[in-house]
């Protein structure tokens, strides 16, 4: 109203000529608005609660929040930092969270029954990458021998699990558990580290969730058990578990307070693997349509910032997440991954450019190859108990990931001029499904069209037909 | 640092009887003189002990730190409050505009969504604990009355009471938040469910000791004056009104005091379980942080949730001296 009535006074003041323009620009506005109002509509629902935990990987909601792309929206977004990844699901199950930052596995576990049953969908993919998994220094000492040296006599990297291998053996052998952490049962950290352990024959275990067992430690070598992320460091402290693999900077925080050692980043057990994902109920897209589209809309614009220009805004970033209501972590220890270097080793740091992708490579575009990998990992240890056909895992997949949402939005920020066609797949032709890909630790191809087989080619893991 | 230590004085010499005028500079020196040796001895302990403790954050904080903190949570807070200004001013030129393209659009002004500061989460803290208390107090002083009339009714009760009355905060938190997302569904809500689940917990804990002492001092009436009642043919409510209220006053206050400790307690507890809005929150995120300065944030709330304490408790003695005729019952 303030405004409205000043604009008044200046009517008055300037007089009649500047009527003409002032018509003029309240019918261009107008105009405007239409096109807008036509393609897509105001929001339904203006407040909103989003959840998240304390990883930097969250980096696009605030990021959304900071640099006003919500409010662009005219979305009212409020950020709350979420004890645990339970927590966090039932939240938004509840309503009492609009929207959080999930782990992939979580829309797909939710829909599917493994553990709360409930329909999750995710138009929005967070990021790639951004794990590592960390050993305490004990355990480093002992791995140590087993790993080749490069001539300045800094271990050769990518470490494999075979490195592991003789000190699990010698734990076994004395009788005593080799446990480990990772942030949840449906996590990306819990597949990935199960990956890298099976890759290097030592058995992470399995889930029978039709025999209510869901501890996942069935015929285990190594014991994985669920600790929430930012408690990873000072649990590993107290010699509770061995090693864990989470996400940033839980990692580098271990080398910072020198109680651990990173061995290997998730890039290197498969390259530019899709890690956290934007989810919200499937009641809430489809009761608020819009307000779904305008979140993906700023999440999108949020991820695209992250990576402009080489990166160049990440010390920004990194900046506002160190902020106690996000991170919270020191700035130099996030920093060390966000801005593309990774300390493994006290003082050994490495170029890892891609540690943290939120945009370029098509990072956001939610993939129905990437929910099926998920699947695959889930009936690979046993969370899904029975074979299932291949239809079965694709239908899955478009039940949760819902590129239709992201291509509306993309299409409107295209159409708008705030962003570029080149950014994203073209919509026409995209199929949901990335090409076979061959870059995992153990040189195993996955095509995403193909589960069963692929679920098949591995030594450790549950096979077509088996049944625990 | 000063002002802080006298003003702790004056308290202290509040609480003290007044004596005659040549012994005022001694009584000075007893009253402030000493605890603020006391308080230089514990900084001075600490400063050293702190310096000798190293964590994986980095060394113990000491007292400089702690103090330091306190300054840049100030800051915080101002540097806030004027983003929290400039959202306003954004979102008023967002209505603005938007009502002259949508005509039909009653615009409103939202609160504003960023991060609750330091001062906030005291202001919320003590919000909460003293919803819960009054809740409490509502409900046990009619309950404790009730026992402490009827012997029977104590009898049945009893049991119940000692049974829930150890109970710890975290043991109640879950159960309490299962029922209150189950039962308080609203699409608006009037208040946070968050705010509800400490409420509820901390009027848990809370309730016993106003509920036991308010009986014993209930059952345990002069007889004299339970026998003019009977002898003057009181109604039950007007031998509640001006026989049982009044002679049980002390007791009730002693029981509302001891509440309030209970209840402070038991608030940081929850708050930091539950991550409900407030300063045991602000604790548990700063752990979960691990930043550098972590720590000394953790120990000005420390400092600061202790400082409260005192005061609910002083405050809560002078209510009680005030509405108490039995003087002597307050320096219980």
């Amino acid at each position: 109203m303030k405004h409205l009535g000043s604009s008044l006074k200046r009517f008055k003041k300037n007089g009649i000529a500047k009527i003409a323009a002032c018509v003029a620009s309240v019918g261009l506005a107008f105009a405007g608005n239409q096109t807008l109002a036509e393609e897509l509509g105001w929001p339904e629902k203006e407040e909103l609660k989003f959840g998240f935990i304390k990883l930097t990987d969250m980096a696009p909601i605030a990021i959304a929040y900071e640099n006003g792309y919500f409010e662009d929206e005219g979305l009212y977004v409020t950020i709350e930092a979420q004890a645990n990844w339970k927590v966090l699901l039932n939240g938004v199950i509840d309503g009492s969270l609009d929207g959080a930052h999930m782990l992939a596995g979580q829309p797909i576990a939710a829909t599917m029954g493994f553990g709360t049953q409930a329909h999750i969908i995710t138009p929005f993919s967070m990021d790639l990458n951004g794990n590592g998994i960390t050993v305490s220094n004990e355990i480093w000492e002992q791995m140590k021998p087993n790993i080749p040296k490069m001539d300045d006599g800094r271990p050769v990297h990518p470490i494999k699990a075979d490195a592991l291998k003789p000190v699990v053996e010698k734990y076994q052998a004395d009788g005593k558990p080799f446990n480990m952490g990772m942030v949840f049962p449906v996590s990306t950290h819990n597949y990935e580290l199960r990956y890298w352990l099976a890759a290097g024959g030592i058995h992470p275990g399995y889930y029978a969730p039709h025999k209510g067992d869901t501890s996942g430690q069935i015929d285990a070598d190594a014991l994985l058990s669920v600790t929430p992320p930012p408690q990873m460091p000072a649990t590993l402290e107290a010699g509770t578990i061995y090693g864990y693999c989470v996400g940033e900077p839980w990692n580098q925080q271990a080398v910072f307070k020198g109680i651990g050692v990173p061995v290997i980043t998730d890039y290197e057990i498969w390259k530019n693997n899709p890690e956290k994902v934007f989810g919200i109920t499937a009641e809430f897209a489809e009761k608020y349509p819009n307000t779904t589209i305008r979140l993906t809309r700023a999440l999108i614009r949020a991820a695209k910032w992250l990576d402009e220009n080489n990166n160049a805004n990440r010390p920004a970033a990194v900046k506002i997440l160190s902020q106690s209501n996000y991170v919270g972590a020191d700035y130099d220890v996030i920093a060390n991954s966000m801005t593309g270097t990774f300390e493994y080793e006290k003082g050994d740091k490495r170029e890892v450019p891609d540690f943290n992708v939120f945009f370029r490579y098509n990072a956001t575009y939610p993939y129905y190859s990437d929910a099926i990998w998920y699947l695959t990992q889930m009936r690979r240890w046993g969370q899904i108990s029975e074979t299932k056909p291949d239809s079965w895992y694709v239908d899955m997949a478009k039940k949760v990931y819902r590129p239709d949402i992201y291509s509306k939005a993309a299409q409107s920020l295209i159409d708008e001029g705030l962003m570029d066609a080149k950014d994203f797949p073209d919509f026409e032709t995209e199929t949901g499904f990335k090409p076979p890909q061959k870059e995992f630790i153990d040189d195993i191809v996955y095509d995403g069209t193909k589960p069963n087989d692929y679920i098949n080619s591995f030594n450790i893991g549950l096979k077509k037909g088996d049944v625990l | 640092m000063n002002t802080v230590i006298t003003s702790v004085g004056k308290l202290f010499s509040s609480t003290a009887a007044p004596s005659q005028g040549q012994n005022i500079l001694n009584n000075a020196l007893q009253l402030i003189g000493i605890p603020m040796m006391g308080i230089a001895v514990f900084l001075l302990l600490w400063g050293t002990a702190a310096q000798n403790i190293d964590t994986s954050l980095g060394k113990f904080p000491g007292p400089a730190a702690v103090y330091e903190q306190f300054g840049s949570l100030y800051n915080e807070h101002i540097a806030e409050r004027e983003k929290a200004a400039a959202f306003y001013e954004r979102q008023e030129e967002r209505n603005a505009k938007r009502v002259a393209q949508d005509p039909t659009y009653e615009p409103r002004i939202r609160k504003y969504t960023g991060k609750e500061t330091f001062l906030d989460q005291i202001f919320t803290s003590l919000l909460t604990v003293m919803s819960g208390f009054f809740l409490a107090a509502f409900l046990a002083i009619p309950l404790g009355i009730a026992i402490g009339l009827s012997k029977t009714l104590n009898t049945a009760v009893n049991p119940i009471i000692q049974i829930f009355r150890p109970v710890s905060p975290l043991a109640w938190l879950p159960l309490v938040t299962m029922v209150v997302s189950a039962l308080y569904v609203s699409p608006d809500p009037m208040v946070a469910k968050s705010f509800l689940n400490s409420l509820i917990t901390v009027t848990l804990c809370c309730i016993w000791p106003m509920v036991i002492n308010t009986s014993v001092g209930v059952a345990s009436i002069d007889n004299d004056l339970v026998n003019v009642s009977r002898v003057i043919r009181l109604p039950a409510l007007k031998h509640v009104q001006k026989i049982v209220l009044p002679a049980s006053v002390p007791a009730i206050f002693t029981g509302m005091r001891l509440s309030l400790g209970v209840a402070w307690m038991v608030l940081i507890a929850a708050e930091m379980l539950a991550q409900n809005p407030g300063l045991g929150k602000f604790v548990w995120d700063e752990f979960q942080n691990g930043s550098s300065e972590s720590l000394s944030r953790i120990m000005a709330a420390v400092v600061v949730i202790g400082f409260i304490g005192f005061l609910l408790d002083r405050t809560m003695l002078q209510v009680q001296r005030w509405a108490s005729w039995d003087k002597s019952s307050a320096s219980r």
